[in-house]
């Protein structure tokens, strides 16, 4: 595999501007296939969600799923899209094994939603509308596995597998218009976009939205034209960005990729590119070609789809809050400041602290755990907080652990380390790591005993009144018990000793 | 009771071996026995017909006794029975049956068998027709004379040396010698009626959407149709009936309930009836002796109260070119799933690379006959960039024009009338060369899928110049396939009485084939 | 409309995956342009203002209702297949991806 040459990211930036475009394919959480009433579950045995409709059996029809309609309607609708009254299907014809009909059942020209826009809020609470072409019905290929060769991957590969569970899961894909003016901040837009996506189809219940099971799908098309030209240059599509990150690192990659190609004086090539997240670079899948001529036509096994404005009204009324306007109301509910709640945002954790209320903590302590420790231990990891492993109920039982005194906040941070390494639950941690607070007052005693006559000044100053002078003496205690001990009660214990009243 | 013999018993319509059922003076191991017997003497060797690719004999004997222990059980299960119970079947190998192989008269598929029945399969069983066999058929249903398929040609039980009409030749040739009182039919472009006429039989195109697709292999998704084979209209109600109605696994499936056909074959009548010449399907083109025959038929129905009246179709001119469009192109898209991956013929690249793309290219090359390419790179050719508009997307606009040529003529008539087909049958090899020639065929047939309405092909008597049979046409707008049993019925008790009889008594007594000759035959066993 | 020629029927068959010999590629062009010839008057028989018809009887609005039905066993599923491994159906390696 060759490596291309790629310009630094401010250098392209100086030079060109980028365009972006991005086809995201979400996969709807019908109970069924698009065409088939096979169910649509993921992670079954190979083959085994299937009937004759999805394997492509001579003879088998297609009858539209309900239901997937609905969805598709209500992501239009989401997407303040248009949606049409008429619409058609139409076969998309091209031969891949995983393709059990050889033509993938689409919508062609005539897409359920069509016209709208998203504003997608960047990192630092500037709004950027992206447009949206379009939202189309299609359905899902089966899945290929390669095998033999030395990587696993398709070239080199002895032979392949094929699974058809997931031929004919109901998708839809959102289509954008050509994205300008991100200038150096599209890669972060990238990012926001399919996050914004990802959060509206979750939200309104119609996707698991799962990236990484592959629910939602990112296509990103890049281009670059010198600053100051209309006219777009060629794009390359890359194919396979399956989760957030890595839309932000690939469309940063492309950029400078082109950046390097165009400054070589030699043309961009049309054409698929693959994500490769080991190596966070791009390599070339194939170019367009006239195989590329996918003759459509009306789907003659379907009919068309009325959407009246009335079922459309109806579908209306049921959508959920949007994201944006969800987004104020957790701030004002959880009282956080602007830039708190902006923090929580970016770091990608509202969700896991809406999670972790709803649970029982308050939103100061969800807030303190989820911020203070494990979007740290999210970015060491390089993985999203949210995929860290940390359940909404690990964070209340530890939580409760610090309030009951069991445990002090240094040691939870250790149980959470704990957890993480699969040592067990909170309790079992405690237990094994032999982490709890020193309850007994007498070793204490001594070591408050010890402390007050190591800093006489200290001990006059606190019974002089000067409570705040006694943070010297719990340290001492702290230090000497090596962060055992429970600092409320070293407190309450060093005040008492010296009869003061606290 | 009037005890008959085999050859007698084989000869009876399915609704006479119906009522003999019901009455129990014969009982279905009894037919079936005989129908297979029959099948055994002239199905096979070189000079058989070869309407069959595969016999079902355990499967139909089976089915058979479970009837007649039914029946002998009485009660009220034998009550519950369909009028049709025990009657055999025989079904174009275009339909998917579980326990029996579907090959659609193709290379590709050869031993594959369905795991699932099509839902005409499903009816059958349900009303327990015994299913005789597969019959033969263009590859992929795609041909007028059966001589495209894969398993070799069919023969016209009028003359073994013509052809029996297809892409339905096998279904057709089964009912016309004697080996099936009915049979299933698919027709796309004249596929069930045009091989009914050049043997003598019944064959009804329903609305499309009357009856359901789901597990016939698609030719062309707009212009399929399933419906019956039979020697006379009242059998292809009755069969219309146990095959139609609504279908939820057929999108396309129309919810009109089709439940007053038999009562129209039954109570047929053309008094006051308007009756239309489609002037563009009569004249030049046709044989002479189709052509008389068809002026006699116009007689016949004016003598039994019906005014002939004569419409224009103009737009029929494009029909066969639009459909040379329309259908191709379906069928590029519909047989792409042949590809040796999931099911059927694989095979491997002689020699380079063995890539996927490249075993895709050999399976299809040596799985698909020399017909189904042409069709397929003819489909490719009129759905590619550039070429879109100009073939297919001009092609479907004729089709509105077509509609509209029909809307026009059935307001002025209740009926239209054609021949079904220009000529007789032909003999075999005669067109095979010639592809052009051999679309012509179908140049009456196609019109009425291009507009998705019924047509009923019936015997019309002989050619004299040739003495082989000529189909009469008749065409109702859709939905209205009643229409067609009521005046076919009255039109095929005219002809009956002029030709003193079934046609079909007219068709030479066929040989015993020089192999395989069936000694259970002799004596018959009543 | 242009005439169809080999090279048009190479880049067809191609396109449909069927490998055929020059000599079918010769024939084939042969027969196709005679097929071709016959049907090109339908691109002038109607004009802008005829709809075109996909569907001959009109219906629309045909749904399923999202329940779940049957299902095959892998057996079942696989029962046909040229080549298979481990409940998958197994095909030679495949170069270019899409």
């Amino acid at each position: 595999m060759s490596t291309d040459a790629i310009l630094s990211f401010e250098e392209a930036m100086e030079k060109y501007d980028p365009v972006l475009g991005f086809e995201v394919h979400v996969e709807l959480n019908t109970k069924t296939k698009m065409f088939s009433s096979a169910p649509n579950v993921f992670g079954d045995e190979p083959n085994t969600n299937v009937n004759e409709v999805d394997l492509g059996m001579p003879g088998v029809l297609p009858v539209l799923n309900k239901t997937a309609v609905e969805s598709s309607i209500k992501i239009g609708l989401a997407l303040n899209c248009k949606i049409a009254e008429y619409c058609r299907f139409a076969r998309k014809n091209y031969f891949y094994p995983d393709t059990p009909k050889n033509f993938q059942t689409s919508q062609y020209d005539e897409p359920i939603a069509y016209d709208g826009y998203l504003d997608i809020e960047l990192s630092d609470g500037t709004v950027f509308r992206v447009e949206i072409e379009r939202a189309h019905m299609e359905e899902d290929a089966g899945k290929l596995t390669h095998m033999g060769g030395a990587t696993g991957r398709i070239q080199g590969a002895d032979y392949s597998l094929v699974d058809y569970n997931r031929s004919g899961v109901p998708l839809v894909e959102i289509v954008t218009k050509p994205i300008e003016g991100a200038g150096s901040r599209a890669p972060e837009l990238a990012k926001a976009y399919v996050a914004a996506v990802r959060e509206i189809v979750k939200n309104l219940g119609v996707s698991d939205a799962k990236m990484e099971r592959g629910n939602v799908r990112c296509d990103a098309n890049v281009s670059l034209r010198p600053h100051g030209r209309e006219r777009f240059g060629i794009r390359s599509e890359t194919k396979n960005v399956n989760s957030l990150r890595a839309v932000e690192h690939a469309v940063r990659y492309e950029i400078q990729r082109h950046a390097a190609v165009l400054d070589s004086g030699q043309p961009v090539i049309q054409e698929t590119r693959h994500w490769h997240e080991d190596t966070r670079t791009t390599t070339s899948g194939r170019a367009k070609s006239d195989a590329d001529d996918y003759r459509y036509f009306p789907e003659p096994d379907l009919v068309p789809v009325l959407a009246s404005r009335e079922w459309v009204e109806e579908l209306r009324a049921t959508l959920p809050e949007p994201p944006a306007a969800r987004r104020k109301r957790l701030q004002a509910d959880w009282g956080y400041s602007d830039l708190e709640f902006r923090d929580v945002v970016n770091a990608g954790v509202m969700d896991s602290i809406e999670e972790t209320i709803a649970a029982g903590a308050s939103a100061s302590v969800a807030r303190k755990w989820w911020m203070g420790e494990i979007v740290g231990r999210a970015k060491t990891a390089d993985v999203d907080p949210s995929e860290l492993g940390v359940t909404s109920e690990t964070i209340v039982e530890l939580n409760k652990l610090v309030e009951s005194g069991k445990i002090n906040n240094k040691m939870a941070s250790q149980v959470l380390d704990g957890v993480l390494a699969g040592e067990g639950t909170p309790a079992e941690i405690v237990e094994k790591r032999g982490l709890a607070v020193v309850s007994d007052d007498g070793p204490l005693l001594e070591a408050i005993d010890a402390a007050l006559a190591a800093q006489p000044d200290v001990a006059e100053k606190i019974r002089g009144g000067k409570l705040q002078a006694i943070g010297a003496i719990v340290g001492g205690v702290m230090k000497a018990t090596r962060g055992q001990a429970d600092a409320a009660r070293v407190r309450e214990l060093i005040l008492e000793r010296l009869g003061v009243e606290g | 009771m009037t005890e008959l013999n085999n050859t007698e018993l084989i000869r009876l319509s399915a609704a006479q071996l119906a009522a003999k059922l019901a009455a129990r003076e014969v009982t279905s191991v009894e037919v079936t026995q005989a129908y297979l017997d029959r099948i055994a003497l002239v199905d096979g060797g070189a000079d058989g017909i070869h309407a069959f690719l595969h016999v079902n004999t355990e499967e139909a004997l089976a089915v058979a006794a479970e009837v007649d222990a039914i029946r002998a059980a009485g009660g009220a299960e034998a009550e519950a029975l369909h009028e049709l119970a025990g009657v055999p079947i025989a079904v174009k190998d275009l339909i998917v049956t579980i326990g029996q192989p579907t090959t659609a008269g193709s290379k590709i598929l050869e031993g594959w068998h369905s795991p699932y029945d099509a839902t005409v399969i499903k009816k059958l069983r349900a009303a327990k027709m015994p299913i005789l066999g597969k019959t033969n058929l263009d590859e992929f249903a795609m041909g007028s004379s059966t001589e495209h398929s894969a398993y070799g040609p069919t023969r016209n039980p009028w003359d073994l040396d013509r052809i029996p009409g297809g892409s339905g030749g096998g279904s057709a040739a089964a009912v016309a010698a004697f080996e099936a009182p009915l049979a299933l039919g698919t027709d796309t472009g004249g596929s069930i009626r045009q091989p009914g006429a050049v043997t003598g039989t019944v064959g009804m195109k329903p609305t499309y959407g009357a009856v359901s697709r789901y597990g016939a292999i698609a030719m062309a998704s707009s212009l399929d149709q399933i419906g019956p084979v039979s020697r006379t209209v009242l059998d292809s109600a009755l069969l219309q009936e146990v095959i139609g109605g609504h279908d939820p696994f057929d999108s396309t499936s129309l919810t009109d309930p089709f439940d007053t056909l038999v009562a129209a074959a039954k109570t047929g009548n053309v008094t006051g009836m308007k009756i239309g010449i489609i002037k563009e399907l009569h004249g030049e083109g046709y044989q002479a002796g189709v052509e008389t025959r068809f002026n006699e038929s116009l007689e016949l129905l004016k003598g039994a109260g019906a005014e002939i009246v004569e419409v224009s179709c103009p737009n029929f001119k494009y029909a066969l070119g639009a459909y040379y469009l329309i259908m191709p192109s379906e069928v590029s898209s519909n047989l792409a799933k042949f590809d040796g991956v999931r099911y059927g013929m694989r095979v491997l690249p002689k020699d380079g690379p063995m890539t996927i793309e490249r075993v895709m290219g050999a399976t299809r090359a040596a799985g698909f006959g020399d017909e189904v390419k042409r069709r397929i790179i003819l489909g490719t050719y009129a759905l590619s960039a550039g070429y879109y508009d100009a073939y297919y997307g001009s092609a479907q606009k004729v089709r509105t024009l077509i509609q509209r040529d029909f809307d026009a003529a059935f307001a002025q008539a209740d009926v239209l009338i054609s021949p079904t087909a220009p000529t007789t049958a032909f003999k075999l090899g005669e067109k095979l060369d010639d592809p052009l020639a051999m679309y012509l065929n179908d140049v009456a047939t196609i019109p009425a899928n291009m507009a998705g309405i019924p047509g009923l092909s019936l015997p019309g008597g002989l050619a004299d110049e040739d003495g082989l049979p000529v189909g009469i046409q008749l065409l109702a707008p859709a939905r209205e396939d009643a229409r067609l049993y009521r005046v076919g019925a009255v039109l095929e008790s005219l002809l009956e009485e002029k030709w003193g009889g079934p046609l079909l008594d007219r068709a030479p007594a066929l040989q015993a084939p020089v192999l395989g000759s069936s000694s259970t035959i002799a004596g018959g066993s009543n | 409309m242009a005439a169809i020629n080999r090279d048009d029927v190479a880049h067809l068959a191609r396109l449909a995956h069927i490998e055929m010999s020059a000599e079918e590629l010769d024939r084939m062009a042969g027969e196709l342009a005679v097929i071709v010839d016959s049907v090109k008057s339908v691109s002038e028989a109607a004009g802008d203002d005829v709809p075109a018809t996909s569907h001959p009887i009109p219906l629309n609005n045909v749904f399923r209702e999202d329940v779940v039905g049957h299902t095959f066993t892998a057996e079942q599923a696989l029962s046909g297949a040229p080549d298979s491994f481990e409940g998958r159906f197994k095909v030679p390696a495949i170069l270019d991806e899409d």
